[in-house]
């Protein structure tokens, strides 16, 4: 068990250095640095003298090891627009968008979970046949559309709801919603197939072989094997539902990080850009590598892998 | 369950064509006419959607009062016709989402064919950055890209295929891993073929069915991207009409009611991406079983 | 010694999705076991013989459907028997083994958990009691050290040590009646003589009436005392296992004897039997077996023989057999 630990460690450290090459990488490739690292409407005196700052007239190795060296020191700039640390300004918008997205996480659960469980027991009835639509409609409708007509039912034509803004429940219904109505849809369809492939499994042959009631052939036999591929990806997808929120955050004002990257696009505030992205796929490879542990934990077979 | 309603949703969706049996009349009805609609953009529009009269604003569809027969759709806060914008943007949407589509498949197939058939440190470095690539989501990926080289329509596409590529990579190559071991591509070596012929004739024609069922699935997921882009500023610039920029504009006039400029450019989106998906999916089952797990 | 098992009759046929193709897997099928006798069921793949088993369960896949025939088990009627008495016959009074014991046990529950299921749910046992009952079936199948065994999962086991463990289950709850499909086809070849042994041991000991369906006459020589040969679905032939060894009355039975290589025998070809097996959503018209039957007459082509008498207790479906009588 520790030397697969070791190992998804040993991965995740790799995936980590090559996120930060490809930013690098890319940052350098399309022309002049210095003209994003420098505000909007700065002079030539500007830029040449964050040239020197950033040693952009260096070699690319030598500025990649300062690069790397300034984020192991937490320094991932200064924002142009706030006038404040990037890092920190990250950091108090993060718990927000882990607000959204764990609500939004509970919604697609809640939802997806059990259409899935009972799509695959009642398999081509009915409920399936409008499963598989709302799995449709979930997967084709952009989850910032969802918000928007969200706000225009219940903001504007009910009066019920908020339409930007946070602070009370009341404001994260909406956003929560319209982000996870696609994940919904993603979920319960893998929950469908996941459940339709262990109840044609031999095991579940053998539980009903055993006149074990269908309640507990379905509820104890089926469902944890099922849930095993489903929990993966909602682990997966709740981080990458912190960095998708981008447009629903921008739609609904919601102040976590997605809006943040938004703020940075629209004030041309690069360093925000930059940190973000970077954060957002450091939190991706970190999460994914503790779903990989947790699944050994839950599944006997891993634990035991040699 | 009352049978008679079964047999008509039963219907409903085999007309909608889920069943794998069915050809999907209806998506590919709907995707040749936004095909068609976008070819002759400039013969059908009543109106030239970049310009409008300050004077019409805010029209309302032609049903509903306030509306007039001279806006079927309504009009922008602009002045612009809506219906015009709608036309032209289902150009930009199949430019920008086919092009792309189409180089990341071209990118992606042929770096998956060389990372799987050739194997080693060309594999390694292959799979090293797709893995990577690929852990970035997409949208922020394709946001961080844009915010450097700034938008524009071409910048969009290479944009889309530079995030999106990695997603066939992956799969081809995982389908020549497994096409190596089979008898012909050895009896190939055995004849002497040279790599590279191998790759192109005996790899390339038996990939070719997966690529062209991802790159189906995938044209829904990047026309979402395009538009989720240009919603916020950084994908087709104004005032060319893309429909991701028209939603942006709505959201200006959402709190006042104006509902057509919200509902109509996105019911068009999911007109478009649904029809994607549903094509894809039958393409999908019928190409290939074993591609049952994409 | 009473009839336990007396099917008459019994037709399953597989319907596709829309109804157009009827496959019969199984075929007017007729035989009896009484209590404590071994029946084997012998054929190719594809005959239809687990489709049989599982028929007389009642637990086919959606798309197949028993359309005729009866199963009087202990003298009532199973297909007549609503969903939740089944439910109690199965795994309490008629237990099934399945082919590949690691897909037969759920990777994520222990042993000890899997095995004391039958019986908390048949019998309400409370958990210690089942899981002391467990280890005692444990050790009854020949586990070593069953006590630690109840706390492992299947994947640690070995695959004779999980065929057991599938054995140990099928007997918790004292059935008279255990069906065993194909159970050593997955074993390997020397811990097969070990695992048939035990199961005649308990079928000795627990007065047990089985089913054993295999395609190896090997097997059916040794363990059974009845034997019913299926073809394409049908029952080509029946009877006590001496007397169909010596003398069948079936040309494909025949032709299965003469197909076992035997040491010493002097020949230098193998026998086989010409030809494929049929298909079963369009088998041949009249005797399924003519297109590949040494004997065949004019009279099989066009019909095909219903279930005729040749000897005590001793059916064949042959039109030869016919002119026997």
């Amino acid at each position: 068990m520790r030397r697969f630990i070791l190992r998804r460690l040993g991965f995740a450290v790799v995936s980590l250095f090559l996120l930060s090459v490809t930013i690098f990488f890319f940052v350098r490739v399309t022309g002049d640095p210095a003209v994003l690292l420098v505000e909007p409407g700065a002079s030539q005196a500007d830029l040449d003298a964050i040239r020197q700052q950033f040693g952009l007239d260096q070699s690319l190795p030598v500025q990649y090891g300062s690069f790397i060296a300034h984020l192991a020191r937490g320094d991932f700039g200064q924002s142009f627009y706030y006038r404040t640390d990037v890092l920190e300004l990250y950091l108090s918008r993060l718990p927000a968008s882990l607000l959204l997205a764990t609500v939004a996480m509970v919604f697609s659960l809640v939802i997806g979970l059990p259409t899935g469980i009972v799509a695959a027991v009642r398999v081509n009835g009915w409920w399936d046949s409008a499963g598989k639509i709302f799995a449709l409609l979930g997967l084709s409708m952009p989850s910032f559309w969802v918000g928007l007509l969200m706000i225009l039912f219940f903001s504007v034509y009910l009066g019920w709801l908020p339409s930007s803004g946070s602070g009370t429940l009341l404001h994260v219904l909406m956003p929560a919603f319209a982000l996870g109505w696609y994940f919904a849809a993603a979920h319960m369809r893998l929950t469908r197939s996941s459940m339709l492939e262990v109840l044609g499994s031999e095991y579940v042959k053998l539980a009903r072989l055993k006149g074990l009631p269908e309640a507990l052939v379905i509820g104890k036999h089926a469902f944890k094997n099922a849930l095993i591929p489903v929990l993966t990806l909602a682990g997966i997808n709740l981080v990458l539902m912190v960095n998708v929120a981008v447009v629903v955050e921008t739609v609904f004002a919601w102040p976590g990080v997605g809006r943040l990257l938004y703020e940075g696009i629209a004030f041309r505030d690069f360093p925000v850009v930059q940190a973000t992205v970077l954060l957002g796929g450091a939190m991706i490879v970190t999460v994914n590598l503790i779903v990989d542990v947790l699944y050994a934990v839950i599944d006997p077979r891993i634990r035991y892998e040699r | 369950m009352n049978g008679s309603r079964a047999a008509g949703l039963t219907l409903a969706w085999r007309f909608a064509a889920f069943r794998s049996e069915g050809f999907p009349l209806l998506p590919t009805l709907i995707l040749l006419t936004l095909a068609l609609v976008a070819i002759f953009a400039n013969v059908i529009t009543p109106y030239n959607p970049e310009i409008g009269s300050l004077g019409d604003r805010f029209r309302p569809p032609v049903w509903q009062a306030g509306g007039s027969a001279e806006h079927l759709l309504g009009t922008d806060h602009l002045g612009r016709d809506v219906l015009s914008r709608l036309i032209f943007g289902a150009r930009v949407s199949m430019v920008v989402g086919f092009t792309a589509v189409i180089v990341a498949g071209l990118l992606g197939t042929g770096l998956g064919i060389v990372s799987g058939y050739l194997g080693g440190w060309v594999d390694q470095v292959i799979m090293r950055i797709t893995d990577t690539w690929l852990a970035l989501p997409a949208l922020t990926f394709a946001i961080f890209l844009a915010a450097i080289v700034g938008p524009s329509e071409m910048n969009i596409v290479i944009i889309l295929a530079a995030v999106y590529w990695t997603r066939y990579a992956r799969v081809i190559r995982g389908e020549v891993l497994s096409l190596k071991e089979r008898d012909f591509v050895r009896l190939a070596i055995v004849a002497g073929c040279s790599k590279r012929t191998i790759m192109r004739r005996h790899i390339l024609p038996n990939v070719l069915n997966s690529a062209i069922v991802l790159a189906t699935l995938m044209l829904g997921v990047v026309i979402v991207t395009e538009a989720s882009l240009s919603f916020l500023g950084v994908g087709v610039p104004p005032p060319k009409p893309a429909w991701g920029l028209m939603l942006a504009d709505g959201k200006k006039g959402l709190m006042a009611g104006y509902w057509w400029l919200t509902v109509l450019p996105g019911c068009c989106i999911v007109l478009m991406v649904l029809a994607a998906n549903l094509l894809g999916d039958w393409l999908r089952v019928k190409l290939d079983p074993q591609l049952r797990q994409l | 010694m009473s009839l336990l098992l007396d099917v008459r009759g019994l037709s399953t046929h597989y319907v596709s999705a829309r109804g157009t193709r009827v496959t019969r897997a199984v075929d007017q099928v007729s035989f009896a076991l009484e209590e404590g006798e071994t029946l084997g069921i012998v054929g190719e793949s594809g005959s239809g013989k687990t489709t049989l088993a599982l028929s007389l369960l009642r637990l086919l896949p959606p798309a197949a459907r028993i359309v005729a025939g009866e199963v009087r088990f202990e003298g009532d009627d199973l297909l007549r028997k609503p969903a939740a008495e089944m439910r109690r016959i199965r795994g309490k009074r008629i237990a099934m083994i399945l082919q590949d014991p690691m897909a037969s046990l759920n990777p994520l529950f222990t042993i000890g958990d899997q095995v004391a299921e039958p019986i908390r749910i048949h019998e309400g046992a409370g958990r210690r009691g089942a899981w002391v009952r467990a280890r005692e079936l444990l050790r009854a199948v020949r586990i070593s050290a069953p006590e630690l065994r109840v706390r492992e999962y299947p994947h640690q086991m070995s695959g004779g040590m999980r065929q057991r463990i599938v054995g140990a289950i099928a007997i918790s709850c004292e059935p008279r009646l255990l069906i065993a499909d194909e159970p050593t086809t997955s074993l390997d070849v020397t811990i097969q003589a070990q695992y048939l042994n035990l199961l005649r041991d308990l079928q000795r000991a627990h007065h047990l009436a089985m089913i054993f369906i295999t395609h190896n006459l090997g097997i059916v020589a040794k363990m059974c005392d009845r034997v019913a040969v299926m073809y394409a679905g049908r029952m080509v032939e029946g009877g006590p296992i001496r007397k169909i060894f010596n003398a069948p009355a079936h040309p494909y039975t025949k032709a299965l004897l003469e197909s076992i290589p035997r040491l010493g025998d002097g020949r230098a070809r193998l026998t086989a039997i010409d030809g494929q097996p049929p298909d079963p959503a369009n088998p041949p018209a009249g005797c399924a077996f003519h297109p590949r039957c040494p004997r065949v007459m004019d009279h099989c082509r066009k019909e095909a023989p219903p279930e005729l008498v040749v000897g005590e207790s001793q059916t064949a479906r042959c039109w030869l057999a016919a002119d026997r009588r």
